[in-house]
């Protein structure tokens, strides 16, 4: 298994669910990692997407980027949407109306409908114990409408909606703990991934299909057109997202924590503010306090982890 | 042939539901709907139904699951009431513009604020406009009735729209009336299952609800409105099919003591009947006056509703909603509108009430068509009459 990173790309099937001509951004962190989870789905898998970025650029009439079954229906309520796609298809196998095999229900959805709008239609399938799976896409406000805080924007980063000025120095409120609130649910699988660890995040997302029950991957997608970077760093930000303790990659099994990747130490968050001019308007002092915040809660995690 | 019982309307609309052995049913409960809900949990708990049952944790999950299942192929329902059904309101449009056959019971109820659990019709007049499907019961029999012809014409490969089974909450949900329940056997012969020419799976990849720029989205609308247009004649079929095997037959329009008479009361939902009496006793007492009741409320019956209006010289119509500072209850503006370009019309009182459970005896009725008769010919100046207000 050593040389896992050099072979594993040649065990990654070239089929493409997410095919090629949709209209992401140059750059769309987002967009790689829907194709890469959605190289993972398989052929028996039906895709219900939320509203934003992902619906937008993937599915404008009379085309579709999806070679999967795919339903959209609106902003807050895939997870709802998903319990029901689910529970019909178990009541016509079970009634002999469809024949029995195993079909994936995926549901993908942005920030904004995840931890904002729509944490309640998903903390109800989640509780009821619905067999799905939940992707949220993170870049971290919400995009599709121009780039408006959420409650996954990372504090002192400035969104149409979190704006920098004289008084205030972007959002003012620290980023949810969305994988947190999903171990919270009791659900046996959570997960996070990051699209610059394609082969961990394939992993994961056929983990999370295989798990009976609810599982929840939370990716963090890098967006260039909303973090104001170059279009060209989207991987190696990823990686710094990681590297830095910012993003920790890890999963939650039954409740065991268990890290992904330990960096031997972790690089200042400064190597990945500066790349993106988001957070350009932080003075030093703020920009110490997220470096202390981002190290006590990855020590936390640490500590939770076996 | 089916069986006559004495039960409470509520509970024979869920074993209607039992009887179209539905898959998925998505609940969420809300007075005066929660018996539906209550009742079709027990039968899959007891195995008499089998279905998933899914406790969603609000209306709005409620149609959303509604449309998973639905868009997964399966036979669908839900059911709710005033807030519910306003909570639901982004989701229904999606379920009609989407093609998605289900039936929703809706136990009309008041819109806050002041809360009020009691019926009126607030809450589906301000779903009119969703592109469901809408018909408005009367009794308990025909509560059960249309809850089955629902599944039926929802699914009919011409139709394929959602569609709503109004009934009065409390006036008509919580009653106890002696209903017949029909045979399933019976049930099963008028009602099979006719699956959507288009449903997910893997073995035939479809994609549904993608969005639609400026050039296709007016077609879109176009396709659903023909669509609309064209289901009453697959609903009077569907009725028609229903009077060959059960023996009760139903029309979009229905008239009661209305030949030859000028004056026509017109009503929707369970008051109907208290509306009757009151005609009755005023025919006694000389006055040329008849009923007429509107069960299809969308598709609007226009031609149905045209033709009763011939050679009747004053219609005064009860609405239980208002249409806040607008010409009158939503229910007259539209029906002076069906009217409008007719050479020959009658004049139109618009009498709003039984608000929020307010009830209307057949008393008050008598007052509505002797006052109404009155403000026709003399005109009141006002938009429409509120009933039974106490200044
Ligand atoms: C009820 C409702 N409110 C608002 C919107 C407008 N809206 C569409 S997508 C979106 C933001 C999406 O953000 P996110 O979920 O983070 O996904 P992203 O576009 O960033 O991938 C908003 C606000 C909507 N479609 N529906
Ligand atoms: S705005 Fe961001 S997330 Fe959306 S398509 Fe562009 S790069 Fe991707």
């Amino acid at each position: 298994m050593q040389n896992l990173g050099i072979y594993a790309s040649r065990l990654v099937t070239k089929e493409e669910n997410f095919v090629p001509g949709h209209r992401a951004c140059i750059g769309c962190g987002e967009a790689l990692a829907v194709r890469l989870a959605a190289k993972a789905f398989g052929h028996n898998t039906i895709v219900v997407n939320a509203t934003g970025c992902m619906e937008i650029v993937a599915s404008q009439l009379p085309y579709t980027s999806w070679k999967l079954p795919w339903i959209h229906t609106l902003f807050e309520n895939s997870a709802a949407v998903a319990s029901g796609v689910e529970a019909g298809l178990r009541a016509q196998m079970r009634k002999g109306k469809l024949p029995q095999e195993d079909i994936n229900v995926v549901a993908i959805a942005g920030d904004g409908a995840t931890l904002d709008i729509g944490l309640q239609a998903l903390s109800g399938a989640m509780e009821r114990g619905h067999n799905f799976l939940y992707l949220c896409f993170d870049n971290e406000a919400y995009m599709n409408t121009g780039i408006q805080r959420s409650s996954a924007t990372p504090f002192g980063a400035s969104t149409t909606t979190s704006p920098a000025g004289k008084v205030h120095s972007g959002q003012t409120s620290q980023k949810k703990n969305m994988p947190e609130i999903a171990v919270a649910h009791n659900i046996p699988y959570v997960a996070t991934a990051c699209p610059s660890y394609p082969f961990d995040l394939i992993e994961k997302v056929k983990k999370g299909l295989a798990t009976k029950g609810p599982a929840y991957i939370h990716i963090m997608s890098v967006c260039p057109t909303g973090w104001r970077c170059d279009t060209e760093i989207t991987i190696k930000l990823g990686r710094l997202a990681v590297e830095t303790g910012i993003f920790p990659l890890y999963e939650v099994e039954n409740g065991q924590y268990k890290m992904s990747l330990v960096p031997e130490k972790l690089k200042p968050i400064d190597e990945y503010m500066k790349l993106q001019r988001r957070f350009r308007h932080l003075k030093p002092d703020a920009l110490a306090g997220i470096q202390t915040r981002v190290v006590e809660e990855y020590e936390k995690l640490l500590e939770k982890a076996v | 042939m089916g069986q006559r019982v004495g039960i409470e309307v509520s509970i024979a609309l869920a074993d209607a539901v039992k009887l179209a052995n539905v898959d998925v049913i998505a609940a969420y409960p809300i007075t005066p709907q929660t018996h539906i809900v209550e009742h079709l949990a027990e039968l899959v708990a007891e195995g008499e139904l089998d279905a998933e049952y899914i406790p969603v944790e609000s209306e709005h999950s409620a149609m959303s699951a509604c449309l998973g299942s639905s868009a997964a192929g399966a036979r669908t329902f839900t059911a709710t009431a005033g807030q519910g059904l306003e909570l639901m309101h982004e989701v229904l449009y999606v379920a009609s513009g989407m093609r998605l056959p289900m039936v929703m019971a809706v136990a009309n109820r008041a819109l806050s604020a002041p809360l009020s659990v009691w019926g009126d019709h607030s809450d589906a007049m301000a779903v009119r406009d969703t592109g469901w499907i809408q018909i408005f019961t009367e009794n308990g029999q025909e509560v059960v009735d249309q809850t089955i012809c629902a599944f039926k014409i929802t699914e009919h490969h011409k139709v394929l729209l959602p569609v709503m089974v109004h009934l009065d909450g409390f006036n008509l949900s919580h009653v106890i009336e002696p209903i017949e329940m029909p045979d399933e056997k019976d049930v099963c012969e008028f009602l099979p299952f006719n699956r959507s020419p288009l449903t997910l799976h893997p073995l035939r990849p479809v994609a549904m609800g993608d969005f639609a720029p400026p050039v296709v989205f007016t077609e879109a609308k176009w396709a659903q409105e023909q669509a609309m247009l064209n289901v009453k004649d697959t609903i009077l079929e569907i009725w028609e099919e229903f009077a060959q095997k059960f023996g009760r037959s139903y029309k979009p329009v229905e008239c009661y003591k209305c030949e030859g008479a000028k004056t026509l009361l017109f009503t929707m939902g369970s008051f109907s009947e208290t509306a009757m009496t009151a005609v009755d006793k005023l025919r006694d007492a000389g006055v040329n006056v008849g009923l007429i009741r509107l069960r299809l409320w969308r598709p609007f019956p226009f031609e149905e509703f045209r033709a009763a209006m011939k050679g009747v010289e004053t219609l005064l119509v009860l609405d239980r909603a208002i249409s806040s500072g607008g010409p009158g209850g939503p229910v007259a503006s539209e029906i002076k509108a069906a009217l409008y370009n007719e050479v020959e019309k009658p004049r139109i009182v618009s009498f709003i009430g039984g608000l929020g459970g307010r009830d209307i005896t057949v008393t008050a009725f008598e007052k509505i068509i002797v006052d109404g008769i009155e403000l026709a010919a003399s005109g009141s100046g006002r938009e429409y009459e509120m009933v039974g207000v106490r200044e």
